[in-house]
């Protein structure tokens, strides 16, 4: 990371300091700020998050583990999570699945080569009535086909 | 995603509302009113755990503090419940009515969202909403020139289950990992920051909107003695109309098996991966705190099912989603999960199944928190009401272990 890409990060996260309070109780959307434009917390991002709230790094880091959504390794520019839990498995969650893994050549908890998506899977969206579902970054899909696959993968540049 | 087409209409969580109209009314009435309203209706949290809203409430307005704070919990991640999603979406302006009634009853000056991250398309147009309050001054300073103040922040979620645990939401908020904590002191007297807070349900603040204006009695008219009103239960699985359901209290589960058009089915599981799973014998049972409690989730399994994946996906859930604390849960699960595995290839023995029974009800005391406290249970309740099936699936009784 080189001086300047430094320096915005830092400005970025003072930024979103002013934005919730320099507070320890801003550290989640001060990290999920972060991550929505980063896609991930680095080690730097973390320091300089600790600095600035003045708390010990351990801290900020201790909590991005805690939570399945924050991340402080690289990921794709775009996330899709299939939801793995018992009603949209019944509603044929496994073709979605092989669906997705055939189109990107990957495997879930993977990101393609060129770093623009990665797959992962998510328990319950709270779409059951209209499994199967999944997210794309943050937007819902329900009642996903194998054929809708294509179509939303299409969607995502 | 899709309109949802097969709401099922009973006039209360639905019945004719102005936005604003709860807050109207809680100005112009004394707290001692709002509570005597509550206190009348006899309304439960719709979160699951069922503890008198009226009493709370009351709890946290006694409390002496300089801030005290009202959170609305939709984090919603119990599987199988999706109603907090149905009433963000259509119904905001109940949800955050009953918030500011919530906030001027307590003493509150300030109020959380703590929406789930899974939500995370909905938060433009809820922010949106609550800008439209506070041009309306429904919200902020002066509320409809009273001398109550009251301001609303949502605060989003980063994919955690135990987060819905008030004690381990409350920490998240404060920015720590959302690890519960010990009860006593409970968050009506030390919450968030260590002051007294009120923690609901979304479906909660939405019934307090219509209890307020329509009064304790209307309320009460629905439902059962122990379990008055109406409840909002999501049906999901194997039926022909899944959705959210607006139904009284004391409805049985074969009442909601025939309007969702069910058929040929085997299972119910009621209240979610935490809840129970009834099968055909006790589909007389009613959805009712004092019967089969919960809070809302109807997952409808067929005869096509097999019993042991399903018990194994919740399985897999709570390992993931334990917060590893404290030990019961932690390894207990894990544990759990190991038989479920060893069923399914039929090397145990009966002997090892009862112990694994004996530790779900250990964890079900020791656990420190609502997650390994009710973890066990779908695993008890599947393995004593479904034995034939189980047992019969896998070789049984080998002596392996
Ligand atoms: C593991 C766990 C998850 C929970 N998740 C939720 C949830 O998503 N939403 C909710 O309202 N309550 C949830 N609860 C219950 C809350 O701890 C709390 O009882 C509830 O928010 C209180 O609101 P009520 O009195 O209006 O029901 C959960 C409890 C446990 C143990
Ligand atoms: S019961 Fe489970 S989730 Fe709750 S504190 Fe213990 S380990 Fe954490
Ligand atoms: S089980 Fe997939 S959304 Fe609930």
């Amino acid at each position: 990371m080189d001086v300047l890409e430094k320096n915005s990060i830092t400005e970025e996260i003072t930024g979103l300091i002013e934005q919730f309070g320099r507070d320890r109780s801003s550290l989640l959307p001060v990290l999920q700020g972060v991550q929505r434009k980063h896609q991930h917390i680095s080690d730097f991002a973390q320091q300089e998050i600790a600095r600035l709230l003045d708390i010990h790094p351990v801290e900020v880091y201790s909590v991005i583990s805690f939570y399945s959504f924050l991340h402080s390794k690289p990921k794709g520019r775009n996330t899709i999570r299939l939801c793995k839990t018992i009603i949209c498995d019944l509603l044929g969650k496994n073709e979605i699945e092989e669906a997705l893994e055939r189109e990107l050549g990957i495997k879930f908890g993977e990101t393609t080569n060129d770093k623009n998506i990665t797959l992962e899977y998510a328990n319950c969206l709270g779409m059951c009535d209209q499994g199967p579902a999944l997210i794309v970054n943050e937007r819902v899909y329900t009642k996903v086909t194998p054929q809708k696959v294509i179509e939303i993968l299409n969607g995502i540049n | 995603m899709e309109d949802l087409e097969t709401v099922k209409f009973q006039p209360v969580i639905f019945a004719d509302y102005s936005p604003g109209e709860a807050i109207r009314k809680a100005v112009g009435i004394s707290r001692q009113d709002v509570l005597f309203e509550l206190k009348e209706s006899k309304i439960k949290g719709r979160g699951g755990a069922g503890f008198p809203t009226a009493t709370k409430w009351m709890l946290t307005a006694a409390a002496k503090a300089d801030k005290k704070y009202v959170v609305c919990n939709a984090d919603e991640g119990e599987p199988g419940t999706f109603k907090d999603r149905f009433l963000l979406l259509e119904h905001p302006e109940l949800v955050f009515d009953g918030m500011v009634v919530g906030g001027i009853t307590v003493g509150a000056q300030k109020g959380f969202v703590y929406l789930r991250a899974e939500y995370e398309y909905m938060l433009k147009s809820l922010e949106d909403y609550l800008q439209q309050m506070k041009k309306d001054n429904l919200l902020g300073e002066n509320i409809l020139q009273s001398k109550y103040n009251f301001d609303i922040e949502i605060r989003l979620g980063s994919g955690a289950y135990v987060c819905g645990e008030e004690t381990a939401l409350i920490e998240s908020l404060e920015g720590h990992r959302g690890e519960a904590r010990n009860r006593p002191p409970y968050p009506v007297n030390t919450g968030f920051m260590g002051f007294p807070t009120t923690v609901n349900n979304v479906e909660t603040f939405a019934a307090v909107s219509h209890i307020i204006t329509k009064g304790g009695e209307w309320f009460r008219n629905y439902g059962t003695d122990k379990s008055t009103g109406i409840k909002l239960f999501s049906v999901s699985g194997d039926c022909e109309k899944p959705g959210v359901y607006e139904l009284p209290w004391g409805t049985t589960i074969s009442e909601i098996l025939d309007l969702a058009g069910a058929s040929n089915t085997k299972a119910v599981q009621v209240g979610g991966a935490s809840g129970y799973c009834y099968p055909k014998t006790q589909f007389d049972r009613k959805l009712a705190y004092e019967d089969a409690g919960t809070g809302g989730s109807i997952m409808i399994f067929n005869e096509s099912r097999s019993m042991l994946k399903i018990l194994k996906n919740f399985m897999e859930f709570f390992v993931e989603e334990s917060c590893g604390q404290c030990t019961p849960c932690r390894i207990g699960n894990a544990k759990l999960l190991d038989g479920i595995e060893k069923l399914e290839k039929g090397e145990y023995t009966f002997k090892y199944i009862n112990q694994l029974i004996d530790l779900g009800r250990s964890m079900q005391v020791a656990s420190k928190c609502g997650l390994g406290q009710t973890s066990p249970n779908s695993f008890i309740s599947i393995l004593e009401n479904f034995r034939e099936e189980i047992f019969a699936k896998s070789s049984g009784g080998r002596n392996v272990n």
